[in-house]
């Protein structure tokens, strides 16, 4: 269901497209982010990033002031590159538009031919750019638009068969990363995860300053990609243009796209797919992992049976939980996005096979028809990012919290959710939110369960 | 040294001074460098924290949705009644709107809106894409003002008109809308309005509660926990007592040449200016009440017999350790330049986003040579300066935090998203207090940079 245009929003449940952008390039070996606008967009989205991460995250921006946005923003562009190449010595450098310059219509792709042309002098960093008119989309729009132009952009040869897997995560935490890139190894797979923002937003205390902090996918690495056994994709309300498929169209890289691997089924499909390409059997320890949780599931069903969660963010997290807590028997009773892919109907439908009844499903929403919906749903959960917070202590419920942004709680940029150990760690958290809540409403106070 | 060469641009060199080498020019209110990662914001960012603690007021964005979201609910600007300000409101615009003008959607989500919430007036922000495409404010907000019969004033701050300051007047003439237009009848010729104060943390709470002791009458918060109703009275207080660098100045400036009210700069941070600035509020007052200035006196000694022996048992551990400040204003920097001096610290380096070439001539004035002045700066030049001086303590804002705890330094919360009252003696107490928890935390022996130190 989709709201008309002429009505106002309260409480978005939504970011703005080149914060997504800016976030994919930081997870890029020697990259720097940069945002071709006023100052005053990378700084928020600086300060909005960083209260996640708790890491440092420098965006440059071309700062344009006003005689820029009448004239045209393309020598603040050029000499804000150049500033970035002197202080920052950049591998590549992420160039996203704002409403302000795409508005104005500057043409980045020609501005940045231009430069290329003017300074062929001197040693440029790969300049990858995207267009984010922030009044288009949200900001997952904006992170698999700067995903797709890095394929695009960066890889334009087609390398020789190394037999690796390609993953577009999407917008994951570095604490998953890290998980999956376990998984990888474990399967004896040589992966490259574009962007790879584990050690770029999450990184260890240091004696200096890093101007560009290590880690990220290395750009020789993203140049391979053509040369994969196949790409995986996480997203089942991605855009049929992705990184995946222009590999595919290109360079006949196989593309497999599946569903974030959240919950017992969804991992399974993506076990499975590692399996076939590494032509051996899930290796043990991941059995195991399984059957820990499926264990675990069985003993603390009874706590959650028939809870009923209200579950908002990202249009794929989304579709993910509702298969998750299918699986478990909480009852999602709405699924609500911010963004508007047209997609969410049709894929909870098509994971949450198990459930009693569907849940209201809603594209396009802010908080405040979220909360005047949940009047009459009754909700004892929320999962979601922290801005739901005020509502669900207004509601009385526990927020579970998932995905981006956690502003109000440590460890955001570690928290797993994916794999048979990420769906444990957020299994335990829901058992535990509810036991919780049962335990301080409670006159009696049981100390043992 | 070598580190600090290659953070700085040539281009940026104007705007770094050392205290005692060579006489002071710094550049400054300039636009900021394209790629030098300002940790500025823009005008957009200036006049939403003017306004933004108006807390019965509807603040609109009219804008995409970023603009909204990313200042929803930022600061810690606490309301003893209403809590509209909390809610971000946001046109959201879309392409569609973009191609063809957003007047009609901005009228029909104030419509909607004002009638959800009956707001006492209305803010409506205006955003860079905005000024782009021409939407005529002006005429939609002075429509929905009959419409609805409250006050709906657009604030022209569009983000790439200028930076910050830019921001402060563009919130400042709107808030001057309101001035005038309420009922001054029965208010004291005793009386302030309080400007430049946010109640962050409940801080203009403690303000007025020591103006409550020395029996001055407060007409409005401008802008903590204000109310839209004492703003549109506030022309019949007596006095104007306006704290911080320039966020409210301008207003000040238009209420004293339209009003004849005259207005005074104080700052609440720190021992000394906060009792000068009871002093200067009671001196003001002093012909129309004898009393006032004892009563001021015994207040300031009162908070101080409490507050001095506290102090006392932090400096023990914090005397010597180095700090160094990077802020909004500078107005700021003054203020806690002098209350490091109580803790026996010693500020090696200072700065601000929005400093003026008066300010840092003050700023020179009052460090110790060898102190690093610097006005708009970024990550690679703070942390050069932070490895330079070897800083124990950086206070600053939530973008500089990352910076000090990467290095593994101390680190101190001094902008508008605090969670600790800082202001007032109450504060000086509560800003030792976490000063002295960070910097004397053991988590620094853990860190890489200390660890050199001390092998």
């Amino acid at each position: 269901m989709l709201k008309p245009n002429y009505v106002s929003t309260t409480n978005a449940c939504k970011l703005c497209t080149p914060l997504g952008a800016a976030l994919a390039f930081r997870g890029v070996e020697k990259s720097v982010p940069f945002l071709h606008g006023s100052q005053g967009c990378a700084t928020y989205m600086r300060r909005y990033i960083i209260s996640h991460f708790r890491e440092p995250m420098d965006i440059a921006s071309s700062a344009l002031g006003e005689k820029h946005a009448v004239y045209g923003g393309a020598p603040n562009l050029k000499k804000g590159l150049l500033n970035v190449m002197k202080k920052y010595q950049p591998q590549v450098i992420g160039v996203a538009t704002t409403c302000l310059t795409e508005t104005i219509g500057d043409d980045v792709g020609m501005i940045l031919r231009e430069f290329r042309k003017e300074f062929s002098d001197l040693d440029l960093p790969e300049v990858v750019h995207v267009n984010t008119p922030s009044y288009s989309g949200t900001h997952m729009d904006g992170w698999t638009g700067a995903v797709r132009a890095m394929a695009e952009q960066l890889v334009v040869e087609k390398a020789r068969a190394n037999g690796s897997v390609n993953l577009f995560g999407g917008m994951i935490s570095p604490g998953d990363i890290r998980a999956l890139k376990d998984i990888f190894g474990h399967f004896g797979l040589d992966a490259t995860i574009l962007p790879d923002i584990s050690e770029t937003l999450d990184g260890p205390a240091l004696l200096d300053y890093e101007p560009i902090p290590s880690g990220g996918t290395p750009l020789e690495a993203i140049r391979h990609m053509s040369g994969a056994a196949c790409s995986i994709e996480f997203g089942r309300c991605l855009p049929a243009r992705t990184a995946g498929s222009s590999l595919q169209d290109r360079f006949g890289v196989p593309n497999v796209r599946l569903g974030m691997p959240l919950g017992l089924r969804e991992t399974d499909r993506f076990l499975e797919a590692l399996s076939e390409v590494a032509s051996r059997g899930v290796p043990r320890r991941y059995l195991l992992e399984r059957g820990r949780l499926v264990d675990s599931l069985v003993d603390g069903h009874k706590y959650v049976a028939g809870k009923r969660a209200i579950v908002y963010g990202e249009e794929d997290l989304v579709v993910g939980l509702v298969a998750f807590l299918s699986e478990i028997g909480v009852q999602p009773v709405l699924a609500a996005t911010g963004s508007r892919t047209g997609e969410m109907v049709a894929n909870i439908e098509r994971v949450g096979g198990d459930l009693r009844e569907q849940p209201q499903v809603h594209e396009g929403v802010d908080f405040h028809e979220i909360a005047e919906m949940a009047g009459e749903l009754k909700p004892d959960l929320v999962i979601g990012h922290s801005k739901g917070y005020r509502y669900a202590r207004d509601w009385g419920v526990p927020l579970v919290r998932v995905g981006f942004p956690i502003h109000d709680r440590f460890g955001g940029q570690r928290l797993r959710i994916l794999g048979y150990g990420g769906a444990q760690d957020l299994y335990d958290r829901i058992v535990n939110a509810v036991l919780e809540k049962k335990q301080s409403g409670c006159s009696v106070g049981y100390g043992y369960l | 040294m070598k580190c600090e060469a290659s953070a700085l641009l040539d281009e940026r060199r104007e705007q770094v001074h050392r205290t005692g080498q060579g006489p002071i020019d710094m550049a400054c209110n300039r636009d900021s460098l394209a790629g030098a990662v300002s940790q500025r914001a823009c005008v957009f960012c200036g006049s939403r924290v003017v306004l933004y603690p108006i807390a019965d007021a509807l603040h609109l964005v009219h804008g995409p949705v970023g603009c909204a979201v990313y200042t929803w609910d930022i600061r810690g600007a606490l309301s003893s009644g209403p809590e509209l300000h909390r809610l971000s409101f946001t046109t959201d615009l879309q392409e569609t709107d973009v191609i063809f003008g957003g007047e009609r959607k901005l009228e029909a989500a104030l419509d909607e809106l004002i009638d959800r919430h009956g707001p006492k007036a209305a803010f409506v922000y205006s955003t860079c894409i905005v000024g782009i495409i021409g939407d005529d404010l002006e005429a939609v907000c002075r429509r929905m003002e009959e419409k609805k019969g409250i006050p709906v004033i657009p604030v022209q701050s569009e983000g790439f008109k200028g930076n910050k300051r830019e921001g402060y007047n563009a919130a400042c003439k709107a808030l001057f809308r309101l001035v005038g237009t309420g009922d001054t009848s029965r208010i004291s010729g005793i009386s302030v309005n309080i400007l430049g104060d946010f109640n962050l943390a409940g801080e203009i709470w403690i303000i007025r509660e020591y103006f409550r002791r020395m029996g001055v009458e407060v007409v409005a918060n401008i802008t903590g926990d204000g109310r839209v109703a004492d703003i549109r009275r506030c022309h019949g207080a007596a006095l104007n007592v306006v704290q911080c660098s320039g966020a409210t100045l301008d207003l000040a400036k238009m209420m004293e040449e339209e009003y004849g009210i005259p207005y005074i700069r104080v700052s609440y941070l720190g021992i000394e200016d906060m009792a000068e600035s009871l002093y200067a509020v009671a001196d003001h007052f002093s012909e129309a009440d004898s009393d006032i200035s004892r009563r001021t006196s015994e207040l300031v000694k009162e908070e101080l017999d409490l507050l001095m022996p506290r102090l006392q048992e932090f400096r023990r551990d914090l005397e010597g350790k180095r700090v160094a400040i990077y802020v909004g204003g500078a107005f700021k920097a003054f203020s806690l330049i002098k209350a490091f001096r109580h803790l026996g610290m010693q500020v090696v380096m200072v700065g601000s986003q929005t400093g003026t070439e008066e300010d840092y001539r003050e700023l020179e004035a009052i460090t110790d040579p060898g102190t690093i002045i610097v006005d708009d700066s970024n990550p690679l030049e703070l942390s050069a300066f932070i490895k330079e001086k070897d800083v124990d303590v950086f206070v600053g804002g939530v973008k500089e935090r990352p910076i000090a705890f990467k290095m593994g330094v101390g680190f101190c919360d001094h902008n508008h998203e605090r969670k600790e009252s800082l202001e007032g003696f109450v504060g000086m107490y509560n800003f030792a207090r976490e000063i002295h928890a960070s910097a004397m935390s053991p988590v620094w022996k853990f860190v890489p940079r200390r660890e050199v130190r001390n092998a």
